[in-house]
């Protein structure tokens, strides 16, 4: 099965509203709720980071019997460094995305926490892909 | 404990999402910075912040938390307020700091995991 979203960049309005469209999702699948909270913690920052960072891009999540596989796809900056921006407290954000909370430099290790496997890769000026499985 | 016993022994402002006003809370979660409250905070606990726009909300349903407290007499947007609506987690108000309220909710929780002898 396979769900795709679009995510847009600058539109703090509507962060978050495909990690809780596939939280649903997860949910009626039967899935177990623990699994089901990893995935949305990573999956909203994930999610978030298109919205702080990028431009624009895609959702993908593919669920089979033995693993769900989130693929987010940007067009964007892209991330020149990614061990630097792997650790905690590293971040970017304008001071304008900082007063809204975001900002910490906590989400890309978030998503390292409540995954099984992940894998960033980024092309400077172009764009970040972000790929996460996690194991049924 | 629910919402609604916070409501009443700390004298807070519901602004809305009524409907959760009986949500069971099993704890609470103090901080500002919105993936500190992702990653940490847990199901059913209350969130205290400072923070009044529409993306606590978010925060709030997909971790489904109790309720939010807002601290130092901040309001929350009405994106927030109509979200809370629909999803039934109710927004608090309080006028103290965030370091007061969050002791006097330690304390409050506490006294009643006492009084059911949880420790
Ligand atoms: N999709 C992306 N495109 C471009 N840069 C990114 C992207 N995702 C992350 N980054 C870079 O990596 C840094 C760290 O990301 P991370 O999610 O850990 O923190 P943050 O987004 O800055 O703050 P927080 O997630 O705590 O709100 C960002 O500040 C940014 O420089
Ligand atoms: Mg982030």
């Amino acid at each position: 099965m396979e769900f795709v979203y679009e995510v847009e960049g600058g539109d703090f309005t509507k962060a978050g509203n495909a990690s809780s469209a596939v939280k649903k999702t997860l949910k009626q699948l039967n899935v177990s709720p623990k699994i089901v909270k990893r995935i949305v913690v990573a999956l909203y920052e994930a999610e978030v980071n298109i919205v702080a960072h990028a431009y624009k891009g895609t959702i993908s999540v593919n669920i089979n019997q033995d693993q769900i596989h989130i693929v987010l796809d940007d067009v964007g900056p892209g991330i020149p460094d990614i061990d630097l921006a792997m650790q905690e407290g590293y971040s970017t954000a304008s001071s304008k995305v900082r007063e809204m909370g975001f900002g910490a430099g906590m989400g890309l290790p978030n998503i390292k926490k409540n995954v099984d496997d992940l894998k960033v890769s980024s092309e400077v000026d172009k764009g970040t892909k972000v790929e996460m499985k996690t194991y049924l | 404990m629910k919402v609604c016993d916070l409501v009443e022994k700390l004298n807070l402002t519901v602004f809305c999402g009524e409907q959760g006003i009986n949500n069971e809370v099993e704890g609470a979660y103090t901080s500002d910075l919105l993936s500190d409250v992702m990653g940490n905070v847990d199901e059913g606990q209350v969130w205290i912040t400072l923070q009044t726009h529409r993306n606590i909300m978010a925060i709030a349903s997909l971790k489904e938390v109790a309720a939010i407290i807002l601290v130092k007499g901040y309001k929350p947007e009405q994106a927030a307020i109509d979200q809370s609506n629909e999803e039934g987690i109710p927004i608090l108000g309080t006028d103290m700091e965030t370091f007061e309220a969050s002791g006097v909710l330690f304390t409050l929780l506490n006294e009643e995991k006492g009084k059911y002898g949880a420790f």
